[in-house]
């Protein structure tokens, strides 16, 4: 060290990169969980970015935010307020300043600070000169000059020696932090490949970064963050966001199942990434139809399933709603299909890249008929890959569309994922025909699973028509019976309700039993969890239990209510679970919602839970 | 799907399930239900390989009388279940069978996506002009001024013309035959099966109870000849009781001449050539006479040739995947 700068250690720490969606802040960030992960922290992330493609630079509109919490133990959410925020200009400034905490670091790019700027972020006088700053720790620097004055010699424009200040910023914050910086100047070397003079001004911004926390004496103080000791299980890491983890569950799913696999999808946000990670792996047996619309995409899904494919569809809330009548139909004809929504704020366009939990009942309970489905959530990014292939799993088992709920959180957000090895992955069981020609009849169940049988076209001597009339119970044939109707409506239920078999037992975090247990489903679990074991840790009787399980309910879940005073249902909706489960349970249950488009607050969830504890 | 037709020495009753046919007596989807399954025992396609998808409406209950697999869908989508079943099985001979509102009015969207990707499925649409299975609404197709249940007082919409629409969007294969005639159905759902692509196949039906005789001027024999051209290809347009009348162009559009009055030869009249995209824009658009036959043929590879052929040159290139590789990625630590 050429610095005087002294080493601190810390144990967690949570940074925020802002700046305009063109700055590249999410791959700042990117880069700077991979690096993490790879020197042993555990990490979470959390993305937050307009909907808007590059909204006028410098305004609140465009700003784009990546935040990160990684540390020396298990980390479980990344949504809290910040340490350390990076901020590219006056506009990334104003849309995040509230959420660092105070006397927490605040790097701005000192060359964004124009009037000009500032005036287009709202401003009426440089926030960099207002006593509201005070509070923090604020370091200007001039970013923009600095990485200019690094690049110098090289031949590029000055628009493209001003792209690199972003991987001046990440040099700053290596610094910071004492990350290596070997893992990202290799990625740079690969991803510029074809572009040398760009690879080689990124490389000696990210260097010049560093440099300049070394020399600059600026910072008094640069951080050291030890390794997760706890003895990981051996095995493969990386980490993953959950689009990716979706995709993937699906292409090990199909490949289990010996199946090709199909997803029909249209583009939508904020799971669009499913489709586009999924188009290129066609040497996975994989098929992927851009479909016209919502309602086209799912319906070509039904038609692969029809078939004999594993069949997929993916979306978020308003393709969801225009995919409900073909989904009926997939219910009706008892077919697999799984279908992805990747929720996002709503109603109706709502907010496209938030976050939000509130297609819950959409699922359940929003389509014509008694029609009940499978409805599966995933609780963290890497937990996407093993849901997605469960919902492939019990999809084809069961013969039923299976419902994925993820959101925007999940979706963008990334985490550590211990990789399985294929080997070890579920098998897959089908319901097969398997007896003589004159004794079929395609509506014929499967005891144990209810499932009827999947019979695919080119099966000589079977051959059957399906449709949405209603069934004969056993023929398949149209029926108007009232007998046969009630029958069949208490069969689809009693089929899905069946799939409590592939529940496993739940899992509880903090006491066992005592005066309260949060619920939560989705991304909320990490929030959840670390609330929940940092109360308990502090003498709290306190629980939390995670749902990944929305329809059907573990069988085991209303005795762990039992255990426990109070219930909390803690969710990014305005009680959806828990209507769900207050219909299911008739217990009275509190509820925590908060539907703001951003994971739930650690320090308002746990206001709320030390309140219930006194009252 | 390679035997013969003489080898599976199907009958036409072989091809009819033993559901009970519920369409009112006399319905015209009576005898076209006759000439598709007349048709199927012909093509040399084993019975389990033949796949009918329906939307909703009086026509869209054709799969349940058809003994093969068939799927009864929803209303105006069977064309997107048909193409994702297309891409994943090419063994198949995929047919959609949809009426005039399930095709142009709900469907819309998806009639046309579907003749401009080009999957190789045989698209039929029942038109007659009128919402039955409802029990008697206007329909896209329906005439100006027709007096219906939800037009008391006539018909304000024009309406509209699937054959154009479809060349426009990128059809393959367009052809019109009536349901009164059952030698030409077979003809040219037997044409539209051996044709790579999408064949769409408007077929004009008689609804007895809610717009009876609408077609009469084609559907009666002794009508037909006036109303009706016969389009053959490399032949000239000619119709008439005595096949006395002509289809000539005129500037950029087509008329009726008298042609022997008029002292031209049959080779001065239109010779039908369904390559000829033009013409077959004019044809389809004509309204008297109407065109019958097939008015547009193109050889074009169809979606899901393209689709597995590209998914094949990537396999080539890259290899089959390998799953382990591909989960870990190129970030990954070892523990």
């Amino acid at each position: 060290m050429s610095t005087d700068a002294q080493t601190e250690s810390v144990e967690q720490v949570t940074i925020r990169f802002a700046g305009d969606s063109g700055d590249g802040m999410q791959l700042t960030g990117e880069r700077f969980t991979t690096t993490s992960a790879i020197m042993g922290n555990d990490i979470s992330t959390v993305s937050d970015f307009p909907a808007e493609i590059r909204a006028p630079a410098g305004t609140t509109g465009g700003v784009s935010g990546f935040q990160l919490t990684f540390g020396s133990h298990d980390v479980f959410a990344a949504g809290d307020d910040a340490d350390t925020l990076i901020a590219m200009n006056p506009a990334a400034l104003k849309i995040n300043i509230d959420q660092l905490k105070e006397r927490g670091l605040l790097i701005v790019n000192e060359d964004g600070f124009s009037k000009r700027n500032w005036e287009r972020a709202g401003y009426d006088h440089n926030p960099l000169e207002d006593d509201a700053l005070k509070k923090y720790q604020v370091f200007p620097v001039p970013i923009s000059s600095m990485t200019k004055s690094t690049l110098e010699g090289l031949p590029l424009n000055g628009r493209e020696m001003d792209r690199c200040k972003n991987f001046f910023a990440l040099g700053l914050t290596f610094w910071l932090y004492e990350r290596e910086l070997e893992g990202t100047l290799k990625w740079l070397d690969s991803k510029f490949a074809k572009l040398p003079d760009i690879a080689e001004a990124n490389k000696r911004a990210l260097r010049g970064g560093y440099a300049y926390g070394e020399n600059s004496e600026l910072f008094r103080v640069h951080y050291k963050i030890k390794p997760n000791p706890q003895e990981l299980k051996k095995g493969t890491y990386r980490h993953i966001t959950g689009n990716t983890a979706l995709a993937y569950g699906l292409v090990a799913a199909a490949q289990q199942a010996e199946l090709p696999l199909f997803l029909g999808s249209y583009p939508i946000t904020p799971a669009t990434d499913i489709l586009q990670t999924l188009t290129p792996l066609k040497n996975f047996n994989v098929t992927t139809l851009q479909a016209e619309d919502e309602i086209a995409a799912i319906g070509a899904a039904i038609g692969a399933a029809f078939g004999g494919s594993l069949a997929a569809t993916s979306t978020s809330g308003p393709g969801m709603a225009l995919k409900s009548e073909f989904l009926n139909l997939a219910i009706m004809a008892e077919l697999p299909l799984v279908v992805i929504n990747v929720q996002r704020g709503g109603p109706s366009t709502g907010l496209p890249t938030k976050t939000e939990q509130a297609d819950l009942l959409q699922v359940l309970w929003g389509r014509n008929g008694e029609s009940p489905a499978v409805v599966l959530a995933p609780k963290s990014p890497s937990d996407c890959f093993q849901m997605a292939y469960e919902a492939s799993r019990i999809a084809i088992k069961y013969m039923t569309p299976v419902i994925l709920l993820s959101d925007g959180n999940l979706a963008n957000g990334a985490d550590i994922w211990k990789v399985p090895e294929v080997s070890s992955l579920p098998k897959f069981e089908f319901s097969r025909f398997k007896g003589q020609v004159s004794d079929f009849h395609p509506y014929e169940r499967d005891p144990e699973t209810l499932a009827r049988p999947w019979v695919i076209p080119g099966t000589p001597d079977l051959e059957h028509r399906l449709g949405g009339l209603e069934k004969d119970h056993l023929t398949g044939a149209v029926s108007y019976g009232r007998e046969n109707h009630h029958e069949m409506v208490l069969t689809r239920a009693e089929k899905v309700q069946r799939v409590t078999n592939e529940i496993p037992p739940q899992v509880i975090h903090g006491h066992k039993q005592g005066d309260l247990l949060v619920v939560g489903w989705g991304s909320t679990y990490g929030v959840i969890r670390t609330v929940v074991e940092k109360l308990a840790l502090e003498g709290h009787s306190v629980g939390s239990t995670h749902l990944q399980f929305l329809n059907p309910l573990p069988l085991d879940l209303e005795a762990i209510f039992e255990n426990y005073k109070t219930i909390l249902v803690a969710e990014i909706n305005n009680g959806q679970l828990w209507t769900r489960l207050q219909g299911a349970y008739a217990k009275p249950m509190k509820r925590f919602n908060r539907v703001k488009g951003y994971p739930l607050s650690e320090k308002e969830l746990q206001q709320e839970i030390l309140q219930l504890l006194k009252d | 799907m390679s035997d013969t037709a003489s080898e599976l020495n199907y009958q036409r009753t072989d091809f009819v399930s033993s559901a009970e046919q519920k369409w009112c007596p006399a319905c015209g989807l009576y005898p076209i239900l006759k000439g598709v399954t007349n048709t199927f025992k012909d093509l040399g396609i084993r019975k389990e390989n033949f796949a009918l998808i329906s939307g909703i409406g009086c026509s869209s209950r054709f799969p349940y009388y058809v003994d093969t697999y068939g799927f009864h869908t929803i209303h105006g989508r069977a064309p997107a279940l048909a193409t994702g079943l297309e891409l994943m099985r090419p063994d198949l001979s995929v047919w959609i069978v949809s009426g005039d509102g399930d095709c142009l009015s709900i469907g819309g969207n998806h009639f046309i996506h579907t003749m401009r990707r080009n999957p190789n499925v045989n698209y039929l649409l029942m038109n007659n002009e009128i919402y039955g299975l409802t029990k008697g609404q206007t329909s896209p197709t329906s005439k100006k001024g027709v007096i219906s249940k939800t037009t008391p007082y006539g018909h304000i919409d024009p309406p509209m013309a699937a054959l154009p629409l479809a060349i426009a969007a990128g059809a393959t294969f367009v052809a019109r035959v009536l349901d009164a005639d059952l030698k030409a159905m077979k003809e040219v759902f037997t044409a539209a099966h051996q044709h790579k692509g999408t064949s769409f196949v408007e077929v004009y039906f008689n609804c007895i109870t809610f717009a009876d005789k609408v077609f009469e001027n084609y559907a009666s024999k002794k009508q037909r000849p006036v109303h009706t051209v016969e389009a053959v290809a490399g032949q000239p347009l000619v119709f008439g009781e005595n096949n006395e009348l002509g289809i000539r162009q005129k500037g950029f559009g087509l008329e009726v001449v008298e042609y022997e009055k008029e002292g031209l030869q049959k080779e001065d009249l239109v010779i039908h050539d369904p390559t000829d995209k033009g013409l077959a824009m004019l044809l389809t658009k004509l309204d008297q006479p109407v065109a019958l036959g097939i008015l547009r043929q193109v050889e074009q590879p169809s979606f899901g040739d393209l689709v597995r052929e590209q998914n094949q040159t990537v396999i080539d290139k890259k290899g089959p995947g390998d799953l382990a590789k591909l989960l870990k990625g190129n970030d990954y630590w070892t523990v």
